[in-house]
This record gives C-alpha cells, structure tokens and sequence, in this order.
C-alpha cells in the first residue's frame, strides 16, 4: 500500500493541478494578510472559504484522479496485490498530497506575516485541521462516487451534486425544519442536524472558536453543555473521525467485491 | 460670606482645642470600639488598632472619624448589622470587617449611612457580607477606594455590595466590588457620580439603576457578571468611557436599557459579551464613539425605541451588529463604521459610496427561532442575507447607515 501511496503522491505532486490549488491558496493567504492587515479577520475569511472550497476541490480532484488513473488500476488489480491497498494507496495519495497543498499553502504567507507571535494560533490551527478533516472525507466520498459509477459524466454529476447538496441545500431544509418544528423543543435536532453534515460540523467547530459569545445567547441546556465546554470540541472531532472511517470502509468494501 | 468664615473658624477652633484622639486595642483601658464612640465627643478621632474585635450593631450617633491602623478586623459574627451611622461629618477609614448577618426580613449591612450628611467611607474591606455600605437617605457623601468581596451564590439570599436608596449627590470612587448580588445599586438617587470602580463576577448585575435620575458613571469595568449594568426607568444618565466585557449566557448584557430617556453613552467599550446593548423603551438616546468588539450581538433592540441616535461607533467582528424584532424604525444611524460593511468607496473621502443595513435577514430568522443559530455563517445563510439586503421585506427598509466609515474610528 505504501508503494502505491507514495507512487499516486508523486504522481500528483508532479502534477500541474497540485501546483494551481497550492498557488491558489498562497495567493489567497498573502492576499488576505497584506490588504487586510489583520489576522483574525483573515482568519473569518479564511474559514468561509475553507468550508466551502475544500470540499468542492476534493470531490472533484477525487473523481478526476480515479477516472484518470483507471487504465493504471487495472494493470496494478492484475498483480499480486491486494485490492483494499491498490485503493486506500491512490485515496491518500490524493488526500494528502491535497492536505499539503492546503496546509503548505496558507500556513507559509500566515507564517511570514507572524503567526507565532500572535493568539490567532489556535483559531488557525484549528482552520488546519477542519481543512484536512475535509478533504479526507470528501476525496474518500469523491472515490465512493467513482468507485459506483463507471459513467464518467455522471459520476462528475453526483460528486457536483453531493458537493451543493452537502454545502447548501443541506442548510437550507435544516433551516426550514427548524422553522417549521419551532413549538417544539429543538436544540437535540439541531445539534444532530449539524453532526449529520461534514461541513456544518466543521463550521461549527470554527464557530466555537469565533461565535462563542453569540451561540451562548440561546436557552437551552443542552446547548449550553456542548458549547460552553470542551465537549463540543470532542465530540465534534470524534464525528469527523467517524465521517472519515465510513467512507474509507465503504471503498475497501466496494473494491472487493467490484468486477473489472 | 461672615457667616461662613465664622463657621469656619468655629470648626476650626473646635478642632483644635476639643478635638482628640483616642486609642481603642485590645489591652487598651478602652477595647472595644463601641465603647471608644460612647466615650468620644464630637468631632474626635477613634484610632482603632491592629486586632479583632468581635462587636456588631455598632452604632455611630456623634460626628467623628473612625481610623483603622494597618486594617483591624471588626467580626460580626454573623449576628446582624455592624455599623452603623445615624450622625452627620463621620468618616470610617482602613476598616476591615466580616461576617455580616444574613436575613431575609432586614438588610444587613455592614457599613450603614442613615439620614446623613458628609460622610466619607474610604479605604474599607468588607468580607463574608450580606449588604456592603448602604446608604439611605443621605447625601453629599464620599464611598472611596473600598474592597467588596462576597461570597454570594443565589439572588434570593445575597445582597448588594454598595446600595443607594433615596441618597443625593454621593460620590462613588475607585472602588472593587466583587462576588455579590448587585455590585452597585442606585435606587431613587439622584446626582450620583461613580467613577472608575471595577465590578467584576457578580450574580445580577455589576451596576443597577433604579428610577435614579442625572447620574453620571464614567470609566468603570464590569467584567463576567450576570449583565453588566442594568439601567431602568431613569432620565438623564451620563455613560461615560465604561469598559463591559465578557458578559456571557442566555439573559446576559453588556449593558441593559430599558424606559431610559435623554441618556448619552460616549466612549464605553463591550467586548465579547452575549449582547453587547440590549435597549427597551428608551428614547432620545447618544451613542457616540462607543467600541462594539466581538459581540454576539452588538444591540438588540426589543421595541418601542424612538429617536435613539447611533453616531461614530466602531463596531468590529460581531456576530450580529443590530437586531429589530419590529419592521419600524425611528433611529438613526450615520457615520458608523462597520467590519461588515461590504461597500465601496470610489471618492476615497472615507464614507463608503453604498449605505449600509446592519439588519441582517437571520438575526430575525433567530429571534423568531433561536435554535437556527447553529447556522451562522452557513453559505445558505449569507445568500438569503444578500436578497434580503437587496430587497428588505422583512426588516426595516429605512434601517440605513447612510455614510458607513470605511476605516476604523480613533478618536
């Protein structure tokens, strides 16, 4: 697996796409920094498009990559290898080389500005972090599309698809549930609502950095518990773990028993 | 002008021939401090030495002043009231008393002013109180450089660190209030100055105003309270250069208003407070050249609110800068500059070319429903923010900074 691996991040390390997304976000970072001149406002910035951007750039890039790669696969299914490795191999090729870009990418022109020397560290490096968590699980989404689909137009269909229901349209019926439910009790479904969207969990992940003082404003204890302590923070790494491992089965699961 | 100098001269020679000292410690001829007043005259000085002295219902009726050397601790043993001051001219001065009776028929209080006039309370630590100093119907009186450290832990059973009821023209100077009900309280009292005193961590409110007109409360901090300051049903207040921050929960405000009129709020900095102003009923009010730093919300405007005129504030990185929960609008906005003011400036005279509206479509999506806060700065959210802001239909239409800044405000 590990050959694999390293062979599908070369491959894309060499690539020009890798060079654009990493350009893209140096320019972004220096241009946030040098016209704003101000890092917590870079940072709020930087967090709208990091939910929105991460996980259009992994389901697509992840599709892209296995309808690219697929002559290659089937010259590696037909070695002695086992299946789950050829596969896992390519999806962090692809996830990781992607997360480098990011991390590379913004983390550089933040650095030089004086990262360290200031208290937006954490909020940064949590931004870091949801960034990574997000390509992980929308590239392994991305290879579960492609891995279902072997039309190579639809299968750009779902993955844009899956991209704007998860990044809007999700949002908006959550919105209008919890209008239409408003004489009930609300603030269980809310927070089960948010961990059931890999981007509005993250987006609440930064909010508890940035919004704390607003979020405390609503009246409900179970709020209350998952905001005013470090139990949100827990548990809404633990959902993104689980929002990784799901996907990541389903491939291993689904490159076993799929015919070539 | 005769009469004043020979008023003067009288107290003067008062002083010096009949004024004296006397010394009250524990292996004195006089050991307690209530004997030491019963056998004063007017206008002498009580030393009171290093010790404890376990006395309460101390009660001053003579003018005199009242000294602690290197802070004496007077103990109430939980027994009711310690001091109190029936007469006029008396100064308490580097007391340090606790254990102060709790009941819930009377206010006990540590240091009591009844009826006085000219009184300066200064330099006093009060520990395990219920009530701090209570002033009632007093005036002209000094509380001076104190230190209020309660204990409290429910509204029900804990009292205010310094309260004023039916008092006049006190002034209330650099004082630290902590740990209580109420830090201050002002309740039918009028030309009160309170300056530079930090109310921190108190169960209610850090200042409290109660029907209290022409006060005046100016460089203050009021951290981590239930709210920060609550002013209600006063005219005429001057809120000056004040600092509220982190006032955090669901009923917390940085400072609340509510039936305020003619008020004018100039130079107070809120940070990080649930909400940072919450207004109710109150008219023809100032706000000027106030910071609004990463509130939840900056002001929530609950209704009935008129004439009110916001001028020259900065309001920076707030989840939400204003919220409506009425489609009327008779205030003003102009001159403000806001981080979230998205316009443009093509003249470069510094006033954004595009008004501004602070309203936003989801601060009313979360008033009617509270729970959808959880969707701040979802995509979704930010695009109906954008049609609402094309097209108002469900906030005020005329809710417009005319001439939003396009730089911060130094001033």
């Amino acid at each position: 697996m590990l050959k694999i691996l390293k062979y599908s991040f070369f491959d894309l390390m060499r690539s020009r796409w890798s060079y654009v997304y990493f350009a893209f976000y140096l320019l972004l970072g220096i241009v946030l920094l040098f016209l704003n001149n101000d890092l917590s406002k870079a940072i709020i910035t930087l967090m709208n498009v990091i939910i929105m951007l991460v996980p259009l750039i992994g389901t697509i890039f992840g599709v892209m990559y296995y309808y690219n790669s697929k002559e290659f696969t089937e010259l590696l299914l037909a070695q002695p290898l086992k299946r789950s490795s050829i596969f896992l191999g390519q999806y962090l090729g692809v996830a990781i080389s992607l997360s480098m870009s990011l991390i590379l990418g913004l983390g550089i022109p933040f650095i030089v500005y004086g990262l360290f020397k200031s208290n937006a560290i954490w909020d940064f490096s949590l931004l870091l972090i949801t960034g990574t968590f997000l390509t992980l699980i929308f590239t392994a989404l991305a290879f579960n599309i492609a891995l279902t689909n072997e039309n190579k137009i639809k299968g750009f269909g779902y993955a844009i698809l899956l991209w704007l229901f998860l990044a809007i349209i999700y949002d908006g019926l959550f919105l209008m549930s919890l209008i239409l439910f408003e004489d009930y009790p609300l603030d269980k479904l809310s927070l089960i609502g948010t961990m059931l969207n890999p981007i509005d969990l993250s987006r609440t992940l930064i909010l508890l950095k940035l919004d704390i003082s607003a979020l405390l404003g609503y009246t409900g204890a179970v709020f209350k518990k998952f905001f005013g302590t470090n139990f949100g923070l827990i548990i809404s790494f633990i959902m993104l773990t689980v929002w990784v491992v799901l996907p990541v089965l389903r491939i291993i699961f689904k490159s076993k028993k799929k015919d070539f | 002008m005769k009469n004043v100098l020979l008023f003067f001269t009288a107290v003067l020679m008062a002083y010096s021939t009949y004024a004296q000292n006397i010394e009250v410690c524990s292996t004195c001829a006089i050991s307690t401090l209530k004997k030491g007043i019963s056998v004063a005259k007017d206008y002498d000085t009580i030393l009171v030495k290093k010790g404890t002295y376990k006395e309460h219902n101390i009660l001053v009726d003579k003018p005199l002043t009242i000294i602690g050397e290197s802070y004496p601790v007077i103990d109430g043993e939980l027994k009711g009231e310690v001091i109190t001051i029936i007469a006029d001219n008396v100064t308490v001065d580097g007391l340090f008393i606790i254990n102060v009776g709790t009941s819930y028929t009377e206010d006990y209080a540590a240091i009591r002013v009844r009826k006085s006039k000219n009184f300066i309370i200064q330099n006093v630590v009060l520990e395990k109180l219920f009530f701090g100093i209570y002033l009632e119907k007093s005036r002209d009186g000094k509380v001076f450089h104190n230190k209020i450290i309660g204990d409290a832990v429910e509204e029900y059973n804990s009292g205010n660190g310094i309260q004023l009821w039916y008092s006049k023209n006190i002034v209330i100077e650099h004082n630290f209030v902590q740990h209580v009900r109420d830090g201050i309280y002002l309740e039918f009292s009028d030309d009160c100055l309170i300056k530079n005193n930090v109310s921190a961590e108190n169960l209610r409110y850090g200042l409290h105003f109660m029907f209290s007109n022409d006060d005046i409360y100016e460089d203050n901090t009021f951290e981590k309270n239930g709210a920060g300051v609550a002013v209600m049903f006063s005219k005429k207040i001057k809120m000056l250069n004040n600092t509220f921050k982190e006032n955090w929960g669901t009923a917390s405000y940085g400072m609340l208003l509510k039936e305020i009129n003619d008020a004018e709020i100039i130079g107070n900095t809120f940070e990080e407070n649930t909400i940072g102003i919450n207004i109710e009923g109150s008219n023809r009010i100032v706000y000027k050249n106030n910071n609004f730093i990463n509130n939840g919300w900056a002001i929530k405007v609950r209704g009935a609110c008129y004439t009110n005129s916001f001028i020259e504030n900065n309001f920076l990185y707030n989840s939400f800068d204003i919220s409506y929960n009425s489609k009327v609008n008779d205030n003003v906005f102009n001159k403000n500059y806001w981080t979230n003011y998205t316009g443009y400036d093509l003249d470069k005279d510094g006033i954004g070319d595009v008004p501004y509206r602070p309203v936003k479509l989801f601060s009313y999506i979360v008033n009617r429903t509270p729970e959808t806060i959880i969707l701040l700065r979802s995509l979704f959210i930010d695009i109906i923010d954008f049609s609402e802001k094309v097209s108002p239909i469900f906030t005020p239409n005329n809710l417009l900074d005319n001439n939003p800044l396009t730089k911060r405000i130094t001033w």
